[in-house]
């Protein structure tokens, strides 16, 4: 085995296992580790069967077998990153909507607490939570 | 309907300390004709004294904890209209360059014309504040792109005075861009069957603040109004 073979292993494997260690504490969503373990088991793979390599270099009319690794590590990121971006732009959605209605919901009750303030007595009995709908401002 | 329309006069307001408390009283200084106007003020997670100063104004303040931008913080007022019963929202400009006078001019002739949204436009009779040379030549492309895809002339396509009844509301609650929201509004209203139409409206020149497109943000927002009204078109 030579020694960049070794290296290109340890690498892959520390990688593989600090993905692990994120899943495990719950800070990487599965989904999103599957890629990553995916494509850190086909560079061990790789690294142990150099020939295999070289046969799918000839298989796709590369020169140089590791171009391909490059190519395809680099197709993947886009695509990765493209996922990524579309995944942004779903959380930037939600996260308008959570705003918009808690901004909503903040005005509702806050409305609520200066109409009870003005009639304490009265509303003292009910249960607070079954006040009329608040549909027409006061 | 007999009774007056209540109108929801819904503000954008980010870090407009100086100007937004001139604009909340001359909104609520011509109530009592034709309409009920409620200053609706959307804090956009202002950095200076907005939510401290529209506090202690007669207005309905809604502080939003993240800032949204102008879309998402006119959106928001919106949907407060729609869920509080108001007949119509009316968006306009918190740094006193919309005339709140013309909002019973939008509303007539919304009435009249049957439509679903009135845009104000300061091109028609050409009074007013006419904007620099070269905002009038970027709106000019956006005239031409928006007769393109709509087939309409709109002569104001950057005008953010509209009034919408709750039809429009609807439609926009569950899509409305977040940046530079007019010209693809145009769109969604076409998209949805609204109906809609131009008044001609006096427009000022800002109190206070500064524009949100200067620079090299002119080149961005061109770019990213063209792509946003296409996809806005295309999108099924």
């Amino acid at each position: 085995m030579e020694r960049i073979q070794v290296v290109a292993i340890a690498a892959s494997l520390l990688f593989l296992a600090s993905v692990m260690m994120q899943i495990m504490k719950g800070k990487l969503r599965e989904e999103y580790a599957l890629v990553w373990m995916l494509s850190t088991c086909g560079l061990i793979v790789f690294s142990f069967w150099r020939s295999g390599l070289e046969l799918l270099g000839q298989a796709f009319g590369v020169f140089a077998p590791l171009n391909l690794i490059f190519a395809g590590a680099i197709m993947a990121i886009l695509i990765y990153l493209l996922h990524l971006s579309v995944a942004v732009s779903k959380l930037h959605y939600q996260n308008r909507v959570l705003s918009q209605e808690l901004v909503l919901l903040r005005e509702k009750l806050e409305r609520k607490e200066r109409t009870r303030v003005q009639e304490p007595i009265e509303s003292a009995g009910e249960e607070p939570l079954l006040a009329p709908d608040g549909n027409d401002r006061g | 309907m007999n009774r007056q329309p209540r109108i929801a006069v819904v503000i954008p307001a980010y870090n407009e300390e100086a100007s937004i408390a001139s604009v909340v009283n001359a909104v609520n200084g011509i109530t009592g004709q034709q309409a009920l106007l409620t200053p609706v003020v959307v804090n956009d997670c202002s950095r200076d004294a907005t939510r401290q100063i529209i506090a202690t104004l007669p207005c309905i303040a809604l502080n939003l904890p993240i800032n949204l931008g102008i879309g998402g913080a006119v959106q928001t007022g919106i949907k407060y209209a729609l869920d509080n019963g108001f007949d119509y929202a009316v968006q306009t400009d918190a740094d006193g360059q919309h005339p709140p006078e013309f909002i019973t001019v939008l509303l007539r002739e919304l009435e009249k014309n049957d439509w679903d949204v009135a845009i104000g436009s300061r091109f028609i009779n050409k009074q007013g504040f006419q904007s620099t040379f070269l905002r009038r030549a970027g709106i000019r492309y956006l005239q031409w792109l928006l007769k393109l895809i709509t087939g309409c002339t709109i002569s104001d396509p950057t005008s953010g005075m509209r009034l919408m009844n709750r039809k429009a509301m609807e439609v926009l609650y569950w899509c409305y861009p977040d940046e530079y929201p007019e010209a693809e509004a145009v769109i969604i209203y076409h998209r949805n069957g609204l109906k809609f139409g131009e008044v001609p409206v006096q427009m000022n020149e800002r109190k206070g603040g500064t524009s949100s497109i200067q620079g090299l943000h002119t080149i961005y927002y061109m770019f990213k109004v063209t792509i946003a009204v296409v996809f806005t078109y295309l999108r099924r």
